[in-house]
């Protein structure tokens, strides 16, 4: 019954986040809500770690398997795109690529300067 | 054949997780993971749909929902690896923001460049302008700046899908062996979907990407209205 608590704890949350959502009409999916309330939650101690592990260790390790159906919608938008593919296809893969070289040398260099400062 | 497969109510569901777990099984028999779950099972139900002239609904109808559902508490747990590592990545916030910000005015760049290659009209311009944050987030925005929301979706799913895919590979070619890095240009890049293969590279990247969602997120909603001036004056 362990897992069943941590269920209703994290289902708790999830409701949570969904009336903050409702409330601020801003284009902010719950999720993000979410993150943040659980964050404050973690970090004020009013959670406990063990309170959510299991259950939520899980739901971390599936996430890939939970991106299959909106990865498989891609296909059914495919003929929206008409002539915009070959940009959106430029930017999809250079543009994601491109994003993920800039962000990690910038962020491992500004981390290496402030070890070399230590 | 599709009259069978909307009768049934675990068609997707079976689908989607049958598929998945063959591309492990064929990784751990290999030794080694050469076919991605995630890519394999978009393509292997992507395939299927269309051999068999199903409907997209019918696959989401009859257990994709499922799936789908149980995505908005996951993410909100990205939250446990991010309370786990606060502390390393509160020593190195500047680090965090200047690489959050780099790869956002990179992207951004990228799209001027793109509306200048192909002389592209105004709102397909700014339907690219989100595209590494979270969908939800990105379809609000494309609409309030008046882009077209369809190809911002379009664009957000094959970022999302190659970022998760094609990370680790790529992190090694471009020597970023620093794993906060890691973490952090995974997210930046591919938001949510990245970050699901982010955590599983590590902790530390996990809670990098998880923070690199919302910081990014936060970061192109300021800046993307004032790239998207640039074709409105």
């Amino acid at each position: 019954m362990k897992y069943l608590h941590e269920a209703v704890i994290i289902a708790a949350v999830t409701f949570a986040s969904e009336i903050i959502k409702f409330c601020i009409p801003l284009p902010i999916p719950a999720s993000i809500y979410g993150l943040i309330l659980l964050f404050i939650l973690l970090k004020t101690g009013l959670l406990k770690l063990r309170q959510i592990e299991h259950v939520g260790g899980l739901l971390l390790d599936l996430m890939p398997l939970l991106l299959v159906p909106a990865s498989v919608s891609f296909l059914t938008v495919l003929d929206t795109l008409q002539g915009m593919l070959l940009p959106v296809l430029l930017m999809g893969f250079l543009g994601t690529m491109a994003v993920m070289l800039i962000t990690g040398r910038v962020c491992q260099a500004v981390i290496g300067r402030r070890k070399s400062h230590d | 054949m599709t009259e069978l497969f909307a009768a049934c109510s675990c068609f997707g569901l079976f689908m989607a997780v049958g598929s998945y777990q063959l591309a492990r099984i064929i990784n751990r028999r290999v030794g080694r993971e050469i076919c991605n779950p995630l890519l394999f099972a978009t393509l292997l139900c992507g395939a299927v749909l269309l051999l068999t002239g199903t409907e997209y609904d019918v696959f989401y109808q009859n257990g994709g929902q499922v799936l789908e559902f149980l995505l908005t508490p996951a993410t909100i747990c990205l939250a446990i690896p991010l309370y786990k590592q606060f502390e390393l990545l509160k020593k190195n916030a500047a680090a965090v923001l200047a690489g959050c910000t780099a790869g956002v005015l990179a992207h951004m760049a990228g799209c001027v460049l793109m509306l200048v290659l192909f002389k592209m009209e105004a709102a397909e311009y700014i339907s690219l302008l989100p595209k590494s944050i979270t969908t939800a987030i990105g379809k609000g925005l494309s609409e309030e700046l008046g882009g077209y929301p369809a190809i911002t979706m379009a664009n957000i799913m094959l970022t999302g899908l190659f970022g998760a895919v094609a990370a680790p590979p790529l992190l090694k070619l471009f020597g970023i062996h620093d794993t906060l890095s890691q973490g952090l240009a995974i997210g930046t890049s591919s938001h949510a979907a990245g970050t699901s293969r982010a955590v599983q590279l590590g902790e530390v990247q996990g809670a990098a990407s998880s923070l690199a969602i919302v910081v990014t997120g936060l970061l192109t909603v300021a800046t993307a209205p004032l790239f998207a001036r640039l074709v409105n004056f």
